[in-house]
Parts: C-alpha cells; sequence; structure tokens
C-alpha cells in the first residue's frame, strides 16, 4: 500500500488529488490537506468583487466531495516537511496543523510515501504597508476579499448615483506583482459594471501596473497576427483602454498604501501618489512558508525551498542574464532533486527565473512582472505528476509524464464585461506559454497557435468554463472527461 | 469618456490620453456583439482552443 498526502486542494492539488484517486487501486491512500473547508473557483472571484456574483457560487464544501471519492480529507496547514523521516524512523513525514473547527491548533504527523506540494501563493500583502483587506486597499483573491470588495463598490455606485465623483484605482500592488492577468479583468469588468450601473460619467478609473508596457501580462506579452499585421499585445490592450477610458500608470512599483492615497516610483526613479475612493491592488506571492528538516533535525528549508519560499523542482536555477534565459531551464517532472518523491505544482513551484525581463530601478528596486501559473497549466502539472507517481507506485524508477510550460500551450479567456448579450472577453491562446527563442526566433512562440479576439463569444466561453470546471472539481459523473 | 469637458478647447479635447492609441471602428465595435457573428465566432474560437489544449496533452509523455 502507498500513501500519497497532496498539500492543497487548489486547481492543481484538487485535480492531483482527483486523478490520483481515479487511477489508483483502493489498497493505496490519497490524503488532501488543506486549510480552508472549500473550493474556490479563483477566476469567477472577479465577477463576485464588482457585485455579478454571490460568494456562494464559486465556492463549495471539499469534505462531502472527498468523503464521496473516498480521498482522506484533513482540514489543516502543513507547517514542515520530514523527508528523511524524525525520531530514528526513516519515515518520511509531513507536520500539519488543523484548521477545523474543534481542532483548530493541533499538531499531527502524517507519513507519506508520496508528497505534493500544492500550497499556492502566500498572499503577501505585508510587502507594501497598507496593502490590502485589513490596510487601506482591497483584493480579489479570494472569495472573501471579492465578496467586501463587491460591498465597497456597490457603496460607491449608490453614492455616484446620487451625483458624487469617484475615483478609482486598480492594479498591481507591488512592483514584484504577478496575476497582472486578473488586475486587468477586474478594471474592465468594473468600469462595464459602471456603465450598466449609469454612473460611467461620474467615474475616473486608473490602472496602475509592474508591467514595462500594457499587455505583458507576466509573460512578456504575446504577438498575435491580424489584420495583416503581427502585433503585440501592448497595442490591443491599450486600445481597449482607450476605448473604455481607462488610464493607465505603467512600470510602477506601489510603495505605501494610506487611506485615499497611494505612493509609488516609476522605473525611472519618478515618484508620485494616486488619489482613489476605492483600491483594488493585487499583493504579489510568495511560498506558504513551509520548513524542511533533515532526520538529525537540522534546518534544510534552504536546500529544499528556493528563497521566495517556492519549492525547488527539477529546474534549471543557475543564476543568468535575460539573454542566457532558455526554455529548458523550465522544469518537466516538477519533482524535488533531493528527494525522489517531493513534487510541486501549480504555483508551489519554483520558477527558474521571471518571463519576462527583470527591470529595476538605479535604486535596484525590482519593478517587472513574476511569472505567471494559470489555472489550465497548473491543472495539468497537477494532472502529469499524478500520472507520474501513479506510475511510479507500479514500479517505475522516474516520473512519465511531463507537463513544461516551455512545451505546452495555455488557452485563456479574460472577461471584458459580463452580460449575455453586450459583455465581451478577449479569448487568447499561447503556445508555448514561455517563449522558446531556439524553435521560435522571431518572437519565441508559433505565431500561427498564438490568438487572441475579443468579443461576446468569449462571455459565452467564459460563462461555459465556469460552470464545466465547477462541475469538474465536483467530480461529478464524468468529470474527467473535461479537459483541463 | 468620463473626463470633464467644459473648460478644454477642441484641439485639447481631441488630445486625450488615448489619442496615440489605435481605437476600434464603429465596424469593429458592432462585429464585437452581433450575433451571428458571435455564434460563428463561439464555434471558431472553441476549435482553437481544442485544438491547443489536445497539443498541449499530447506532448505530457517522457
Ligand atoms: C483574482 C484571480 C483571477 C484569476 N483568473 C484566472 C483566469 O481567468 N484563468 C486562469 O487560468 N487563471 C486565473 N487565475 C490564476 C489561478 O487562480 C491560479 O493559476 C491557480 O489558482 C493556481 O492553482 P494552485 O493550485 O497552484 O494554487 P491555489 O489555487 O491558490 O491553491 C492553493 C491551495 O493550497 C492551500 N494551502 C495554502 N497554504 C497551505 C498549507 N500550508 N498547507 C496545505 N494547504 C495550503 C490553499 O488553501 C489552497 O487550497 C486567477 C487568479 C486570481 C488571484
Amino acid at each position: 500500500m502507498a500513501r500519497v498526502v497532496v498539500l492543497g486542494a487548489g486547481v492543481s492539488g484538487h485535480t492531483a488529488a482527483a486523478f490520483l484517486r481515479k487511477w489508483l487501486g483502493w489498497e493505496h491512500e490519497v490524503t488532501v490537506v488543506s486549510p480552508q473547508p472549500d473550493y474556490n473557483w479563483i477566476p469567477s472571484n472577479i465577477w463576485v468583487g464588482v457585485g455579478l456574483l454571490r460568494k456562494e457560487k464559486v465556492v463549495f464544501p471539499l469534505e462531502p466531495v472527498y468523503r464521496k471519492n473516498e480521498i482522506d480529507f484533513k482540514q489543516a496547514r502543513a507547517t514542515a516537511l520530514y523527508p528523511d523521516g524524525i525520531d530514528g524512523s526513516p519515515q518520511p513525514m509531513v507536520e500539519i496543523e488543523w484548521t477545523a473547527d474543534g481542532r483548530a491548533g493541533v499538531r499531527e504527523r502524517l507519513p507519506y510515501d508520496y508528497l505534493i506540494n500544492a500550497t499556492g501563493p502566500k498572499l503577501n500583502f505585508q510587502a507594501t504597508k497598507g496593502l490590502g483587506p485589513g490596510g487601506n486597499s482591497l483584493s480579489v483573491c479570494t472569495a472573501d476579499h471579492a465578496e467586501e470588495t463587491a460591498r465597497v463598490f456597490l457603496e460607491l455606485v449608490a453614492r455616484m448615483k446620487r451625483g458624487e465623483r469617484k475615483r478609482f484605482l486598480i492594479g498591481t500592488g507591488h512592483g514584484s506583482c504577478t496575476c497582472e492577468g486578473a488586475a486587468f479583468e477586474y478594471v474592465v469588468n468594473l468600469e462595464f459594471e459602471l456603465r450598466s450601473h449609469g454612473v460611467r460619467d461620474k467615474a475616473d478609473i486608473t490602472f496602475i501596473t509592474n508591467e514595462y508596457e500594457l499587455g505583458d501580462l507576466g509573460i512578456d506579452g504575446v504577438h498575435i497576427r491580424r489584420g495583416g499585421y503581427v502585433t503585440p499585445s501592448k497595442i490591443f490592450t491599450e486600445s481597449l483602454f482607450a476605448e473604455r477610458g481607462i488610464e493607465s500608470l505603467t512600470r510602477a512599483h506601489v510603495r505605501a498604501v494610506e487611506p485615499g492615497v497611494a505612493h509609488y516610483e516609476t522605473l525611472d526613479g519618478l515618484r508620485g501618489e494616486a488619489p482613489f475612493d476605492m483600491a483594488m491592488l493585487l499583493p504579489p506571492f510568495s511560498g506558504v512558508g513551509l520548513k524542511a528538516y533533515a532526520a538529525d533535525g537540522k534546518d534544510i528549508t534552504d536546500a529544499v525551498f528556493a528563497p521566495n519560499g517556492f519549492m525547488k523542482v527539477d529546474a534549471d536555477y543557475r543564476k543568468k542574464p535575460y539573454e542566457d534565459w532558455k526554455a529548458s531551464d523550465w522544469p518537466r517532472f516538477y519533482q524535488s532533486p533531493l528527494y525522489r518523491n517531493l513534487f510541486a505544482v501549480g504555483i508551489a513551484f519554483a520558477p527558474p527565473h521571471p518571463i519576462s525581463p527583470v527591470r529595476t530601478t538605479a535604486d535596484g528596486v525590482v519593478i517587472s512582472p513574476a511569472p505567471p501559473r494559470t489555472g489550465m497549466p497548473s491543472a495539468m502539472i497537477g494532472k502529469a505528476v499524478a500520472h507520474s507517481i501513479v506510475n511510479m507506485i507500479k514500479g517505475g524508477d522516474r516520473p512519465s509524464h511531463s507537463a513544461s510550460l516551455a512545451e505546452m500551450g495555455a488557452a485563456c479567456v479574460a472577461s471584458a464585461g459580463a452580460n449575455p448579450f453586450t459583455g465581451t472577453a478577449a479569448s487568447i491562446t499561447v503556445f508555448p506559454i514561455v517563449p522558446d527563442y531556439e524553435r521560435y526566433p522571431e518572437y519565441g512562440r508559433d505565431v500561427d497557435r498564438t490568438f487572441g479576439e475579443i468579443g461576446l463569444a468569449g462571455h459565452w466561453i467564459k460563462i461555459l468554463l465556469h460552470h464545466m470546471f465547477l462541475y469538474k472539481a465536483h467530480l461529478w459523473p464524468g468529470w474527467s472527461l473535461i479537459p483541463e | 469618456m468620463n473626463t470633464n469637458t467644459t473648460s478644454k478647447t477642441a484641439v485639447e479635447q481631441a488630445h486625450n490620453s488615448w489619442f496615440y492609441a489605435t481605437k476600434p471602428t464603429g465596424a469593429t465595435l458592432f462585429l464585437r456583439t452581433f450575433l451571428p457573428w458571435q455564434l460563428w465566432r463561439f464555434i471558431a474560437i472553441n476549435l482553437k482552443m481544442v485544438g491547443m489544449i489536445r497539443m498541449s496533452h499530447r506532448s505530457q509523455r517522457r
């Protein structure tokens, strides 16, 4: 019998656990450890954050789903790994701390034969003074954050209906943020909703971003063949903002958020202030802070994890300048180089370097996006690792399935306004996600397979994806036929 | 769209923040929500995305 423990029940961990259960015989155990009782379909938090969807439409309790599918669920947070065993036993262990009512704070050690770290990001609001809920700005990263954001937004809409003018500041709350795509989606949805409420003329909207150019999205932008030209995503994003009357501040690092004003600096060293009545600023991400210990109790966190807290896997982590970055630097199997039974998937693995060039101010402040790991690749990585572990349990000596971001494409739909007749969304396919300049010298990507278009059809697809992925996450009949 | 235009000259009004950006024509905007065209685009985009997903899945074996 093998025991597989999955830490985290987000897109990547939930996918991995579901496929492990499907492919492994009943004699094997699959356990999921996650501190939240619910699954959250995060992409739809955007619609919760503008008051279009209630929180209940994007979350559901995990326990009944796991019970029905014979996956052991522990509502707890992992705190430390003992990959060489502990107390004289070579049995690898993970330490967890329960968060469920009645057992909160209780610590326990779980033995494992294989472990998948799918703990996603720590939302690092602390990186910027005053950033985030509890501080002076809002977020849509969790369903609860999004609900609070909607409450503030709708209050402002009511005041605008009474004739007041309001300023909205939306974007990234630190120079090293990722998830620019989510910030983009939120700002265009907010603009669309202000129009729907009939108060657009009372609103000034500014998008503040750490991107060098709009449309960078942390993937160095994309080039799309359209209208007789190969055009960078910057042009399309700028065009959408022009059409919607959204001002933008690029190359910006938010230094601090005070009530009603964000202080920022730009790559060229200029400092400025952006006043607001409502600010939705996404935080930078780091690892969740797992520790690792050797059998003798020695702290080996630095060997297992990168300095940003994400877990090191089979990537090339040597420091290199942008010109020397290669597609082959990116991991294929997501296996720890130190422990063959330890994997990290989704946001939890440490990327070898960003995708967009790193840029700093003269004072050394980094103002450039960290690499995103969106839903589709996160789920595909989770599935590939589940496949590899199943084959290793059956006797394979090494992982059998790869999922390199430099070898796979991504399909993504970014909502630009939600209405079944007047809404739109940008449908985008990118191949490969990480540019490969050796294979595609001009743009790093296959321009025939990289595509983008905005329209109502995209919105219908986004609605379809919302329902399809929630269906799949419930593990209802036929779930595994729905692609990642 | 949202700026206070009362005290600005015609030249100033035209040279707003978005003067140098590419903007869609009326026809482009119309097509974005024109049902028959969008029904066709729904099929075409789905096919493109399914193709991309299939190709990415194929590259998964060692
Ligand atoms: C607002 C927003 C909108 C987005 N929109 C899109 C989109 O439209 N399309 C798209 O493809 N992607 C989108 N993304 C990105 C997408 O949400 C991520 O790619 C995806 O969630 C990553 O999956 P993950 O499993 O790595 O992490 P997560 O989904 O964050 O899951 C992490 C899991 O680990 C758990 N956890 C945390 N700490 C611990 C611990 N110590 N021990 C055990 N478990 C722990 C968490 O509770 C959670 O269950 C969006 C992201 C945001 C924030």
